[in-house]
Formats: C-alpha cells, structure tokens, sequence
C-alpha cells in the first residue's frame, strides 16, 4: 500500500499495463522524451526509460495521431493516445466521433478498437482554450465508453479497465486532481491522493460510487465537483441535512443502479458539473432520473453548473465560472426548504 | 483536362507478363465493370435502397494495386469502395448482401454501400468521411511495424482528400516512422464536381507528398500494368522499412460522382477523350493485338463473370433483412472486464 497522487497512479497504471500486456503502447504529444516532461503534466513522465519502443511522441497533429490509434487498435495493438489539454480533442472530433465510435457498428460486430484516450479537462487560470470539461460533447456518441476518476485508486482502476476493455474508452482526467506535488503542480490543486493497493485491480467501467451516505438528498458528480459535493456535504452535515454523495465516475454507461437507489432512498436529486449548465451531462441525468425513478421524487431535480459562457481568464471570475461547495449547499438548502 | 498519357499500351510493356497473369487482370477488371453497371441498374430499377458512388473507369487502380499486395496485406477504402473490395477479394455476393441491407452482407447490413469491407480478408469498412481511412491506414502501418509483421497496407483515397488535414497529418507521421503504406491517390480529376486545378496551384498533386520527403510517382492509372508495376515496386520497398510511398494515379470516372449525377460539370470532349482510355478497353485491345488470346476467350470470361454476378444478385435480392433484435448489438464489443 503507497499514497499517491492521480498523476502517479496513472503512471503506475500505464507502466503496470505495459509490462502486463505488449500491444499497450503510448502516442501523443510530447511523450517519451529523455529530459522532457512526460506530457503536458508528467503522466508518462519517465516511462520512455523501461518501454523505449512504445512511446511514441507524435508531431502536433491530433485529427493524425487519434486515427492512427485507431488503425493499431484495430489490427491487435492497445494503444493509450493521450491530448495534453481536452480542448484538444476537438481537433481529433472526426477519428473519434465518426470512426473509431462507429467501426464496431459499421462492421457488423466483426472490428473492435480498444482504444483508450487521455484528456485532462477543467478551468484552471488558462483562459476559455485549454479549460473546458468535455464530457458533455461525447455522452451522445455511441461506442465511446466515458471515465471521470476523482480519486487516485479509480484513476489507476479506471484506466486500467479502460486498457483491458476492448472498446474505445476516454477517460477524463481532470488538472487541479493530478497532485499537490512536483514542478508542474497546479495552483489550487485539490488533494485527490488515495491509497493505492500494491496487487493489481480494476474498477469496473459502469460503476458509481457513493462516497458519503446520507438521507436527506442525493448528489451527483465527478471529477473535481464530486470533491465539492463532499465538502457541501461535510458543511450541510452540521446544519442537520444529510446528504448522500454519488460519485458518477463512469458517465458512459451511467450507474443508474446505484443513483436510483439513491435517489429512491432520498428522494432528492442535485446534479453538479463543471461546464455550461446548457446540453451538459447534468442534463442528460437529469432526465435520466426523472423517466426512471420520477415517482419517488419529493421535489424537482436541481443542477449546479457554470453559466453558458466560455471559460473566463481573471480568477475572480472563473472562480464564479466553476461550482463550489458553497454552491452546491446553497442549492441543497433550497430543495430541502431551509 | 485531357489524358497525358498514350493511350496504347506498349507491346514491350505486355510482353513482359503471361498470358493466365494478364488474362486474370482482365477478369478482375471485367468483374469490377460488370458488377457496377449491374448495380446502377438495380439502383435505377428502384430495387436497392441508398446512394451510391461508384468507379466505372478507374477498374485499373484498384486491380493493378491489389494485384501487387499479398492476399494477408491490407487495404483502405473511401465512399467509392466497391471496386477495391472486389479486387481485395471480397465477392459480389457479400457485397450485394450489404448493398441490398441484408444481415448476411459483409456488415450485417450495418454498414451499406460507403462502409463495405471484411476485416478477414484485409479491408475494414470503408471510411466515407473523405481522408478519414488515411490516418487510419497509417495507424494500421504503425501496428504492423510494432508487431515486426511483414504485411502492408494499401490506402485508397481521391484527389479531393489531398487537401484534408488527415492527409498532411498522416502522410507525415508515416514518412518519419517510415511506415509500411503505399498511399494510392486515385486523381480522377474531380472532387465531386470540382475541378483538381481549382483546388491547388500545383501542376501534381504528388508534390503534396514528395513535401513530406517520400517517393512519389505520378502514372498512368488507366494502363493496369503501369500501376501494377508502380505499386509492386512501392510494395517492395515498404516490406524492406522504406516506405512509405505515394502513388499518384491518374484516372478518370466515367460516371457520376454518386447515384443522381449527370456530370454536366465535365466538358463533353474531355468525357469522350477519357472514355476513349478506358482502361477495361485498353487492356482488351492489348491483348488482342499480343496475339495470343482470341475475342471469343475473352467473351467467355466475360460471360462467366456476368453469369456469377447475376446468380448472386439473384440471391442477394432474396436474402433475408437484419431484425429488429439486431438493431442495439454490434456497439460495443464484450468488454473484457467489468460492465
């Protein structure tokens, strides 16, 4: 058992698949190079040294790079192509969304692509480029499985299962969750250590977890905002509500095993996203809850989100652009009539 | 534009080849013609459902590549994928299956006319986004080198993907990693109904790839065994770690860009100059002037494969539609671990 933050556990988790499996290779943009930074924030940082031949650092052309995952996935490589910001991905929208979603399909069940794709999302003193959370833009796209850990023993569980998956999946990591730690640590960064297990595991794709148990309300979050709902919850725990905190962690397939019996138990629902409240994944929840357990609802379903705006620069406002947990237990006061 | 080329095939040129050899290209070629023409039919006779994009006039890009590649080698199609899924090996039934959206197609019926392919016989689902199969086909290249495997792949994409991002960004990343590809840009002249000259200053398009610091040729692509030798060669050196290759083959398509196109874009004299290079027509006169193979051989090769075609449209139009059942399989495939 060691502590670790989320940048090492993935590290862990790549280097262990590597050694485990020899068609897991890494692709991306400043990767595997001797003295360099192990991409944009030091996930593969070093790893160039056990596995020279399977880190592969790509020009800057993402649409290229993502497709050529693709085409390895699909003749029995297990490629972990990676971005250096979310925003990035959008670059690549045509391999993702269009082929390597749609190549199970289109074959009639006889390709499979397990193609795992590294993005880290989330606003952090960037301004509106390399700050969105991009979920939102994959939930509706058939074929791509989506991971959110919050912590580090779902990341290296997460991106494990994603490895040995078989299916595209992109797994979502988030800036201010890699570590408090080291050269390129982000201002306010959040403590998303965990203990990590020194035997393999996974944590199985399509499972949420409940972080917090409580009565009173559910909330529903990930990445980051999962850290704000516990500390929403921690704040409302002394004011006598008692909120029951549901990690999403997996948003493609959603666990509505585990948010149903939730919500039936409590019978409120709040949904926090970093991101426009607009088309997100609170939306898609949000209806979710309502078709399935809209019986056992004593109020509406909530969302904290951000406003439909790009990303702002001045910390003063992007700070009102990213939920908090100030936020979060404003909103459950007002479902719960206080 | 009008051909560049010659249209006679040079007799040295066919002498080199024997006459099984030459007679299976013209085979090929014939079954490809035939099971586009049979198509346009059933599409006209209101029998088929869809679109279609379809290659009369380019039979000798997609039978001189494939000719040259090893039957476990790869290959990588577009919206136009008929003719290379024919010459890669897949059979007019299992492609009319598909056309006609049966669950027996070679996609389950899943994925039509711009998807054909059968990853068993080397061809993914064709990609119909243009320049979409090129990283893809480089990605295929990079895990054959990883694996230390000796096949190759052939990627098929037009004239008009030369100016997509997936081209630059693929082409480039398989000339520094020196990726086993032959990149086959069949220059028809026309992206849809735009005209090559409107969409670069280049005289070649071959100089988009030879910017990327690889070999690439500009040849005939209406003489089957120009391109024949053009892509052994390309082959050749990809299987030694030399590659990759761009091939520039000039052809010309003799129908519409999809299923409602008269082509009213296409000047008439430059219509009729290529129809006079049609490749099918070049090939039968070399052959016939060679001496050694009659008319009434090669009627018979033609009537056999008419014959095969019809017995499969015969099938296919009778094969069974996929059900309902089917409609939510085939997403994802069993995940190894977890849900």
């Amino acid at each position: 058992m060691k502590r670790m933050g989320i940048a090492e556990a993935l590290r862990e988790a790549i280097a262990e698949e590597m050694r485990r499996d020899h068609r897991v290779f890494c692709m991306g943009e400043d990767i595997g190079i001797p003295g360099g930074w192990g991409g944009a924030f030091t996930v593969t940082l070093g790893l160039e040294k056990e596995f020279p031949d399977r880190m592969i650092n790509t020009p800057i052309a993402e649409n290229g790079f993502f497709g050529m995952g693709m085409g390895a996935a699909m003749l029995g490589m297990r490629p972990i192509v990676d971005v250096q910001y979310g925003d990035f991905l959008l670059c690549a929208m045509d391999q993702i969304c269009s082929n390597a979603s749609m190549m199970r399909y289109m074959s009639g069940g006889t390709v499979s692509v397990p193609l795992v794709m590294r993005a880290p999302v989330g606003a952090t003193g960037r301004g509106a480029q390399h700050a969105r959370n991009l979920e939102r833009m994959f939930l509706g796209v058939p074929g791509i499985k989506i991971v959110a850990p919050s912590t580090a023993y779902d990341a290296k569980g997460l991106l494990k299962a994603a490895v040995r998956d078989g299916n595209p999946v992109m797994i979502f990591e988030h800036k201010l969750l890699y570590g408090s730690k080291g050269p390129r640590t982000e201002s306010g960064a959040v403590d998303a250590t965990s203990d990590i297990p020194d035997d393999d595991y996974v944590v199985p794709i399509g499972r949420a977890a409940v972080r917090r148990e409580g009565a009173d309300v559910t909330i529903i979050a990930w990445l980051l905002m999962a850290h704000a709902a516990q500390a929403a919850a921690n704040v409302l725990s002394a004011e006598g509500i008692e909120a029951e905190v549901v990690d999403a962690r997996s948003l493609n397939p959603l666990d509505y095993e585990t948010i149903g019996a939730s919500v039936k138990k409590t019978g409120r629902a709040l949904i926090v996203e970093e991101g426009p409240i607009t088309g997100g994944v609170g939306a898609e929840i949000a209806a979710g809850i309502q078709e399935r357990f809209g019986d056992c609802l004593r109020t509406s379903v909530r969302r904290v989100a951000s406003p439909d705006i790009p990303v702002p620069f001045a910390p003063v406002l992007e700070n009102a652009y990213r939920p908090d947990a100030a936020r979060v237990a404003a909103a459950v006061r007002a479902m719960c009539g206080r | 534009m009008m051909p560049m080329f010659p249209r006679e095939i040079p007799r040295d040129q066919i002498a080199k080849y024997e006459r099984s050899f030459l007679l299976r290209l013209y085979e090929e070629m014939f079954r490809i013609r035939e099971f586009e023409e049979r198509v346009r039919f059933l599409f006209l006779e209101g029998a088929m459902p869809g679109t279609i994009h379809q290659c009369q006039g380019q039979e000798a890009t997609a039978v001189g590549v494939c000719q040259a590649l090893n039957e476990d080698d790869y290959l990588t199609s577009t919206h136009r994928p008929h003719g290379h899924a024919l010459a890669k090996g897949l059979t007019p039934l299992e492609i009319l299956l598909e056309l006609f959206g049966s669950i027996e197609g070679c996609c389950k019926g899943k994925g039509g006319s711009m998807h054909i392919g059968n990853m068993a016989k080397g061809m993914p689902p064709a990609i119909a986004i243009v320049g979409g199969n090129i990283p893809v086909a480089a990605g295929m290249a990079l895990a054959l080198k990883m694996q230390k495997r000796p096949q190759i792949v052939a990627c098929f994409f037009g004239d008009g993907a030369t100016s997509e991002g997936a081209f630059h960004e693929a082409v480039n990343m398989a000339a520094i990693w020196n990726l086993p590809v032959v990149f086959c840009c069949e220059n028809n002249l026309y992206g849809a109904s735009t005209h090559v000259s409107k969409i670069t200053r280049l005289p070649s398009l071959r100089q988009r790839a030879t910017a990327y610091g690889i070999e690439a040729l500009t040849v005939d692509g209406n003489n089957v065994l120009a391109v024949y030798e053009m892509a052994r060669t390309a082959a050749v050196k990809c299987r030694a770690g030399e590659g990759p290759v761009f091939l520039e083959l000039i052809t010309y398509r003799l129908t519409g860009h999809s299923r409602r196109d008269p082509c009213l874009y296409m000047p008439k004299e430059e219509r009729a100059a290529w129809a006079a290079m049609d490749p099918l027509l070049r090939l039968r006169e070399a052959l016939l002037d060679r001496g050694e193979v009659t008319v009434s051989e090669l009627e018979a090769v033609e009537l056999a494969v008419k014959q095969a075609i019809e017995q499969a449209v015969e099938i296919a139009r009778k094969a069974p539609p996929p059900t309902l059942d089917d409609l939510e399989t085939d997403v994802y495939a069993k995940s190894e671990v977890g849900i």
